[in-house]
Formats: structure tokens, sequence, C-alpha cells
């Protein structure tokens, strides 16, 4: 737990002082894409009273003044694969987004979707010493969250507290200052793999860049793609990436439920390549200008030139339909829709008050995907593009930016994190003494 | 026909183009590049070329020859001196006194320094000195008027109402029309003299001079050796004290020597000795008579 608290600490320490340079890099590490922006803070943003996203959406304190995205190497279903690839493409956007800003950026904040991301509920309740709910009162009662064991080389990426409860009243954003007799948290704990996480730190610091913060690309996604009712009432995100589907489960303004499906966009492609037989970059583009999912009976009729390189003329000469094509691609996409929608049931999403289903991401895309996700995932479906934030450029606005983008609000405003509340003070003595004993006997 | 197809091609900067760029992106280094390097290229430049004696010689040479080039343009040359508002004699000692070969170029010319030179002259009450279009030399000069004739045992001198030098002349007959003071210290207390001569209207005929007594106060001589002795406080209503008394009694006419006005309660005077002998026979002619 102190490894975490300190490794998380010196991240956030890190992000108050390119706070205070103003300048920050946002790094989308993704399996098609690795997408930087560099943003420049006015300081003038803040959230509003009420702790909600305001109307400009708490997006008015900064401004994004270089982007660049990059083809993704070396990265596989959102995790870094080939580290000197992955550093390489690291840099190649860092540079141009440098470029474009004419800033030297040395802080980083990253987020990748990888790495089996697992969500824990964990609560906690204690008796107040005093009346008044204080700072050192709920340091405590998070301190009293009892961390299940979820397993070795996995390291906790979010621990948010999500709902307060004082006595019998729920759903408290800020119990501090109230009275009651105990007090009750539920916290939401995301754990990835370790392994991850270190490979990405270290080719961002192979960059001579300093890592300020990291997050899950599925609750930046849905930070930035769903609008502020669907927050509120209860919705799920969608991140359909290249190599991994994100899942994320918003309510009452706090992702409650994160979950990712192995499989991605890289796989539609890889399906049409191998059905088809031509190269995965001529796949992708079939994907992008013909893909679908509903074939009707024009589409049987529109062929493709699929060509090919060999010098063979009746190789290089082949065609397919538009039918084919999406005959190819639709039972990918149910596959990954199904899944979606039984991780969906496994957290008990039926049970929320709304369910609001928002695709995003970049293979959001697809022809026809809203209504085959309708016919899988549920009636209230729609497709997500991520907030404007100023000085974005317009070829960074699509769905497939939602990470970066909610990346951006998540460096903006943060949100309090386990780690941002005070080690409780009743912790130090016993800890330091323990500390003491054992210098002492491996000294003496 | 094996082609290398797209993704083979890595975009990605080499590790040392990268940092270069950041490097290059840092705000100090910018402002280096921006203002430090020129500074310091120009900075090594100048001093690199001034390193050489020799060709420091010829860069000091060059610039007095542009600057000469420039000065000695016909533009700028003063070719004669006008000088006006002196006599002949004063003009010729500006002449000889100003150390200037004409022509010589503006540039040169001291003009504030020649304004000294002319006004420290005695004769020179003001001087002006401009260079008028056309390469002259203008220097407009106001002479001190002589207004009195002061003489004492080193010569004779001519004075302004200041008290000022301005001249010497070899003999009083020159300047006849001038009054005439005398006297050691006479000089410091013209304005005084002058008021007396003023005052003097009805005695002018008669006045020859005043004479400095004792540096102190004044005496009027009239012709027949006859002598007013003013006081040093306010001689002139002593004089005119006298002179009211000579036309009421026609004092002056008479055979006195000295009229004594140093203490102004008490009139004084003095016979002269062939009056007081003529006075004694008449009192014995009338005492006999008796």
């Amino acid at each position: 737990m102190t490894d975490l608290y300190q490794s998380q600490r010196a991240m956030r320490q890190m992000r108050h002082q390119a706070m205070q340079r103003g300048v920050v890099a946002i790094l989308d590490v993704g399996s098609s894409k690795i997408a930087c922006l560099v943003l420049r803070f006015d300081g003038t943003g803040r959230l509003s009273e009420d702790n909600s996203i305001g109307s400009l959406a708490g997006q008015s304190g900064f401004r994004v003044v270089g982007a660049a995205t990059t083809r993704s190497r070396g990265v596989k279903f959102g995790e870094v694969s080939a580290m000197q690839e992955t550093e390489r493409a690291i840099r190649t956007a860092l540079q141009a987004a440098q470029k474009m800003a004419e800033i030297r950026v040395d802080h980083v904040i990253a987020c990748f979707s990888g790495a089996n991301p697992r969500s824990y509920g964990l609560n906690a309740q204690i008796e107040l010493e005093g009346q008044v709910v204080t700072e050192n009162e709920i340091s405590r009662v998070l301190a009293a969250c009892d961390v299940p064991d979820y397993g070795a080389g996995r390291e906790v990426l979010h621990a948010q507290p999500v709902n307060f409860a004082l006595d019998h009243r729920s759903g408290l954003a800020d119990p501090r200052g109230q009275l009651g007799q105990s007090l009750s948290v539920d916290m939401h704990m995301l754990t990835v793999d370790g392994d991850a996480i270190q490979n990405l730190a270290y080719c961002i610091k192979r960059c001579d860049l300093e890592l300020a913060g990291i997050a899950s690309s599925s609750y930046v996604t849905g930070i930035s793609s769903l609008v502020e009712d669907e927050q509120e009432l209860g919705a799920a995100c969608i991140d359909l990436g290249g190599g991994s589907t994100g899942i994320s489960i918003f309510m009452k303004k706090h992702m409650i439920y994160t979950d990712s499906v192995r499989m991605g966009g890289d796989h539609i492609t890889a399906d049409i390549s191998k059905g088809l037989g031509v190269p995965m970059t001529n796949a992708e583009r079939f994907k992008t200008f013909y893909g679908g999912v509903h074939a009707t009976g024009m589409d049987d009729r529109e062929m493709i030139d699929i060509g090919g390189d060999t010098g063979d003329w009746e190789h290089d000469r082949r065609t397919v339909s538009r039918a084919e094509l999406i005959g190819i691609m639709r039972p990918r996409v149910e596959e990954i829709l199904e899944e979606v929608r039984a991780r969906l049931d496994a957290a008990g999403f039926e049970h929320l008050p709304s369910q609001q289903i928002v695709l995003t991401g970049g293979g959001s895309q697809i022809q026809g995907l809203d209504a085959l996700a309708s016919r899988i995932l549920g009636q209230q479906v729609r497709l997500g593009r991520p907030l404007r934030v100023h000085g974005l450029p317009q070829a960074a606005t699509g769905p497939g930016f939602a990470g970066a983008v909610g990346l951006c609000l998540f460096a903006a405003n943060p949100q309090d994190e386990w780690w941002d509340f005070e080690i409780p003070v009743d912790r130090y003595p016993a800890r330091s003494f323990k500390r003491a004993v054992k210098w002492f006997r491996d000294n003496w | 026909m094996q082609q290398v197809s797209e993704t083979a091609r890595d975009p990605a900067p080499s590790r040392l183009s990268y940092r270069m760029q950041r490097w290059m992106l840092t705000p100090g280094v910018r402002m280096m590049l921006r203002i430090g390097i020129p500074i310091a290229v120009v900075f090594a430049v100048t001093t690199g070329f001034l390193a050489s004696e020799q060709r420091r010689e010829a860069l000091n040479q060059f610039v007095a020859e542009i600057r000469s080039g420039v000065q000695d343009r016909p533009e700028f040359m003063v070719s004669l001196m006008a000088i006006d508002g002196a006599n002949i004699n004063l003009a010729e000692d500006i002449r000889e006194v100003l150390p200037l070969d004409f022509p010589v170029s503006s540039f040169d010319l001291e003009l504030e320094q020649i304004r000294g030179i002319v006004a420290g002259l005695d004769p020179v009450k003001k001087a002006s000195v401009r260079i008028r279009p056309g390469g002259i030399l203008q220097i407009d000069v106001i002479e001190r008027l002589p207004v009195v004739v002061w003489r004492d045992r080193r010569g004779v001198v001519l004075l302004d109402e200041t008290g000022a030098y301005v001249d010497e002349i070899p003999s009083r007959t020159e300047r006849v029309d001038l009054p005439l003071i005398a006297g050691h210290g006479a000089d410091k207390h013209v304005p005084e003299a002058l008021a007396l001569i003023a005052a003097s209207g009805p005695l002018s005929d008669r006045v020859r001079g005043l004479v400095r007594i004792g540096e102190r106060r004044w005496d009027v001589v009239l012709d027949r050796s006859q002598r007013i002795l003013l006081p040093a406080d306010k001689p002139v209503r002593a004089l005119e004290h006298v002179i009211a008394l000579s036309q009421a009694q026609d004092m002056l006419k008479r055979d006195l020597a000295v009229v004594d006005m140093r203490i102004a309660a008490r009139p004084t005077i003095r016979m002269s000795s062939e009056a007081v002998k003529d006075w004694w026979q008449i009192r014995e002619l009338n005492g006999s008579g008796q």
C-alpha cells in the first residue's frame, strides 16, 4: 500500500509541477495510433461550486496548442509489446506536437487501454470519534477499506471514493463538516497488470519525459464522451479501439465499473486480411472505405478491386463485392458487441436507472454499427463524439480521439483519488515505531 | 517486382534529432540563439579585428579621413571674419587676438571660446559670435563708451559708466569733452562721480574735476583753486546745498579757498590768505573809525 501511495503521489507532485509550468503533454497510447496533444494551462479553469462540470465542461482553463498522431508501432491489445518501437512512435508523435506548439514539454500524462483492467468495489464503515466529519475521519474511513487480494504483479490504477454515507443518509459527495455517528464509504478500485505500467513508464522515460499521471483509457473516454446527464443517471461507454474494447460504467458522475474486451478494430482488419488475402494496410483501407455491418442488395453489385502485388495478372485483378466484405466484418463486430454485452451483464448494468450506451472510439465509425449495437446491447444506444475543447484541430475531433480529449479533461480536473487524502494520523506512530525497531535490529 | 510497402518506412526521428529539437525548444537555448550568439559573434569579430595595432591605427585614420572629408567640404568652410560695432582700433585688436587662419572649417571653431576671448578685451562690453551663411564668422561687438577721464599717478585713462577700463590716452587734452576725476580708488566710484557732476549743473563751467580723497570722499575742484569738500555720506545733497548757498549769496564768486561740507550740519568756509588780510585791513579801518 505504501508503494502505491508513494508512486501515485510522486506522479501527483509531478502534475502539480507541470501545472505550475503551464504545459503538459497528453499521450494516448493506443494499438492503432498514438495521439499526442500539448496543453497550455491558463489556470483559470475551476469546477463550479456544486462540483459538477460546468457549461464549458471545466475545460476553460486550458487550451490545446499542439496535436499530432502517428501510426502506432509495437503496441498490441493496448499494451506495449515492443519497447523500442513504441518509444520511437511516442517520440514521433511528441516531436510533431512540440513542433506545432513550439514549446518544450517535459511532463506527460498517459493513458492506455490494455493490461486487463479489473474493477473492485470496496466499502468500509467507521464510528466517528467526534460528531463532525473531518478530513481525518475521511482519511480513516478510506484507510479502513479492506483491500482485496488483487494478485501479485498488479497495480492499482484508480481508487476513487464514489459515495459516502453518513448514518443512513447515502449519496453524499462531500460529507465534511456534517454531523453523524458512523461514516461509510464506497470506493471503486481499478487494478491493471503492473508490468504494462512499468513498460509504458520506461518508454516515456526513454523519451526524456516525466510521467505526471497515468489513467485508464476507458475511464477518460467516458469522461469525454458521456454528457452530463448520462454520467449522472448511469451510462456505459464502449470505446471501440484498435486492439481492445474498453467498457466503463458511470453513475452519479463517478466511474463504478471498468472492463475491457481484448478485441478491437485490428481484429476486424485481420479478418479482412485473411479472408480476402490482402495485406493489413489494404484491409484497413477497405474497412474504412467500404466497410459496414448491414448488407443490402446494392452491396452485392458494388465490386471492390482488391488487387495485389504479385505480378500475376489474375491474382492482381481480383474483385470482391461489398457484401462479401460486410460478410467478413459483421461476425467479428457481433462477437465484440456480444462480449461487451456479457461484460455489462456481469457488471449488473441492467440494474442501473438509465441504461444508455455510448459507442465511441475509432471503431464506432463503422457504417450501421449503431443499428447492430442496438440489437445486441439494447435500445438506448448512440454514437458518441468527444467534447470540444479549446484549440483542438478539426482533424482531432473524431470519435477516435475520445481518449485523448478525455485525458485533457482528466488532466485539467482530476478526480480525488485515494492517495490524495492524507494517511490517517493514527497510522503514523505504529509504522514509524516498527521502522525504528527494524532499524535497530538491522544495525545492532 | 518487390515493392517496399508504405509501412516499412518509419517516420520516427532519431534519438539525436529528437533531443536536438527538444533542446532547441528550450526557452533558454532559444534566447541564447536569438540574442546571445549574435552578440558573441559581433564581439568576437570586433575583438579579433581590433587586436592588431596596425588595423586599429588604420581604422582610426579611416575615421579621421571621413571626418575631415565631411568637415572640409566647402559648405562648412569659414573664409572670413566680419566685425560689427567696433571701431577700427578695436577691430584690429580683435583680429590680432583671435588666432584664426582662414579658411577654417566651422567644425573647428569653438564659438563660445571666441566669444570669451573677444568679450575679454577691455573696450568690449558685450560680444556675440555666430557663423553666417556664406562662410562668414560674424562678430557683433558692443563697445564700452568712455564717460570720464581718470587721472592718477600711472597716467590718464578713460573709464565707462561702470568704472571699467576702456582705453589709455596720452594726455587729458585729447578728451576735453569728458569730465575728469582723479585720486586713488576713484575708478571704483564712477557712478557717484557722475551723479556729482550732473548735480553740479550751475557750476559746470567752473568745475575742473573731482578728486577722491583718502578713497573715502570726494572733493570738487573749481577754478581759482577753490575746493568744495564733500562728506563721504550723501555727497550729492551736500553739493546741492553748496550750490544753493552760492546762488543765494554768490558765495563761490567771493575770494574763499575751501567750502568744507564734511560735517553737513555745519558748513565751514576757509578764506584765502589775501582775503583774510583784506578782511583784517577792513576791520582795522572800521575799528579805528568807530
